[in-house]
């Protein structure tokens, strides 16, 4: 789509975008150059000197036994959060889509945890699972779950998935909402006559109706639990214990601020560049061309 | 409803009961610890109602502050936070629809790749180019300054897509009535296209003050000075003190007064924020 009417000014557009563009390459083209440059290189103790070291950091990080840990820690985590945050908010948008009365006080208290930021997300779970004095911890012990996640790594992955779980239902439940109320009534009333069942009126067709915004979604989710839950990890675990919950992005942090290894940091830094641009082109091809049903 | 199941209707309200159990429940009990002395939230189990210290924390944590955590009230960090989270909407929003107005409204050599700069940024999140970023902001002495909490997180893809998005829903008659009317560029910016856009600016605005908010890594990178933190990143200060246990009465009570200002933008504007989020994002 482009406009008919234009104006014509030879210099105006340009100062118009200068802003924008200053600030993408100096904030972020510029840094992301110096990551890719930075990750052939390998500095010395104290940053006096590099030496040029082509793929050597990448190599090194793929023999790193840690690396590909967090790795499958990632991995566990962001499909953990995706499937739970996204099955749970489409129950809930599904119930909501068909309770008339209260409808709005429904929605007003599903969606208020959006605007709670991920960091304070995790604290809150982190005290409410504190395995000496948080209740949910508490009532675990009643159940016969000895739970401690400063030692026990399995927990604590299983309480960041939960905290990140938590913060998200909102955004998705906004989504599906609006997938399901863009389905015509006509199409669920004639699947009514014929007899078909909510059960199989979900199945056969609110499901696949609504498949652009799940595939939307999977995507967004995948990005979230992938990059946005550092400081839910930093603010609560810090990788720990033992690494267990010791996502890919914190790890570039640690690397690079507290382990001080510019050039392992900066590979890292380039591998997690090259998944979210994939994923990005993933979601715009579909989102473009939308799911088939 | 297309039949009457009142089973089904039924198991609609718990589901929706539970759901919203779940996700109040943790807040309530932040709420309820922020209003305990120390000695309550000691040892197991700690209590489900509010304490009579709640004033008392409040006061404390606004005006005094933590030495666990640097000693900085939280009261000045609320005030860093609103900075920051104003700054980064306001500018983001000034700097996303001029851009959109010149892609939109203009020809011009080069204009392809303008777009595909910009477009770029919404691939490169802070959290991937952690170092090389920070090393830019240190060059360019920008640490522990206002300025480095907003400009640099003040590009933004998503504005610049969704400004652009409805510019090119607004009628090119529009645009050749107020050329006839002899209107110059920016006279038709400021006196038609900015007015229409009211509803847009003020969508993106609630999205936008949560993101800014919201942010946690980069006040960490920008601040070594306390007197810089902001609320969201500063309660990290609280909960990981070293050697002592974590205060959790004030923490909790950090944590409430972190969220209240985005929950209450959230639902005080519900409606605009439910626009702004599935149009900025979709």
């Amino acid at each position: 789509m482009h406009k008919r009417a234009l104006f014509k000014n030879p210099w105006l557009p340009y100062l118009l975008l200068a802003p924008q563009i200053a600030i993408t390459v100096v904030f972020f083209l510029w840094p992301a150059y110096r990551a890719l440059e930075q990750s052939f290189f390998m500095e010395d103790a104290f940053g006096f000197s590099r030496q040029f070291v082509a793929l050597e950091n990448y190599a090194a990080l793929f023999h790193d036994p840690g690396y590909l840990k967090s790795f499958r820690t990632t991995l566990v985590f962001g499909l953990s959060v995706t499937a739970l945050a996204m099955s749970l908010s489409l129950m809930l948008a599904v119930a909501a889509n068909r309770v008339l009365r209260a409808a709005t006080a429904y929605r007003t208290f599903l969606i208020w945890p959006y605007a709670v930021a991920p960091a304070l997300a995790g604290v809150i779970w982190y005290f409410l699972m504190n395995p000496s004095l948080g209740i949910v911890a508490y009532w675990l012990k009643g159940l016969g779950i000895e739970w401690n996640h400063y030692v026990n790594g399995e927990q604590a992955l299983i309480m960041v998935v939960i905290a990140a779980t938590w913060k998200q239902i909102s955004y998705n439940f906004l989504f599906f909402l609006a997938g399901l109320q863009s389905i015509p009534k006509s199409l669920i009333e004639a699947a009514a006559i014929d007899r078909a069942g909510p059960a199989r009126r979900f199945r056969t067709i609110v499901f696949p109706l609504i498949s652009p915004t799940t595939f939307f979604l999977l995507i967004v989710n995948l990005v979230y639990a992938f990059f946005d839950t550092f400081a839910l990890i930093h603010a609560t675990t810090e990788g720990g214990p033992a690494d267990s919950t010791s996502i890919l992005v914190f790890r570039v942090y640690n690397t690079g601020f507290i382990g001080q290894d510019y050039g392992s940091s900066a590979a890292q830094s380039v591998i997690l560049m090259a998944m979210v641009i994939g994923m990005t082109i993933i979601q715009f091809r579909y989102v473009e061309r939308r799911v088939t049903y | 409803m297309v039949e009457n199941r009142p089973l089904a209707a039924l198991l609609t309200h718990a589901v929706l009961i539970a759901g919203i159990l779940f996700l109040c429940f943790p807040v309530w009990m932040a709420l309820v610890a922020s209003t305990h002395g120390p000695g309550a939230l000691a040892h197991a189990p700690i209590p489900l109602w509010f304490g009579d210290q709640g004033w008392q924390n409040y006061r404390q944590l606004l005006t005094g502050g933590l030495p666990e955590a640097g000693g900085v009230p939280v009261g000045r960090m609320m005030v860093n936070s609103l900075v920051m989270a104003l700054g980064i909407t306001f500018g983001k929003i000034a700097v996303s629809i001029i851009a959109a107005y010149a892609i939109v409204y203009f020809r011009f050599p080069l204009r392809m790749l303008f777009f595909w700069v910009i477009f770029l940024t919404l691939m490169l999140p802070v959290e991937v180019r952690i170092l090389p970023t920070f090393d830019v902001i240190v060059r360019l002495d920008m640490l522990n300054s206002y300025a480095g909490l907003t400009i640099p997180l003040i590009a933004s893809a998503t504005a610049t897509f969704l400004f652009r998005q409805f510019f090119l829903t607004i009628p090119d008659e529009l645009t050749e009535a107020a050329r006839i009317d002899r209107a110059g560029p920016l006279r038709f910016f400021w006196d038609i296209l900015l007015p229409l856009s009211r509803t847009n600016i003020a969508a993106l605005f609630i999205i936008l003050f949560i993101y800014g908010w919201n942010q946690y890594l980069w006040p960490l990178l920008i601040t070594t000075d306390e007197g810089f933190y902001t609320v969201v990143m500063g309660i990290q200060r609280m909960v990981n003190s070293g050697e002592s246990l974590p205060v959790w009465h004030y923490v909790m009570g950090t944590a409430v007064l972190a969220m209240i200002p985005p929950v209450v933008v959230v639902v005080a504007m519900q409606k605009l924020f439910v626009k702004g989020l599935v149009e900025s994002e979709k």
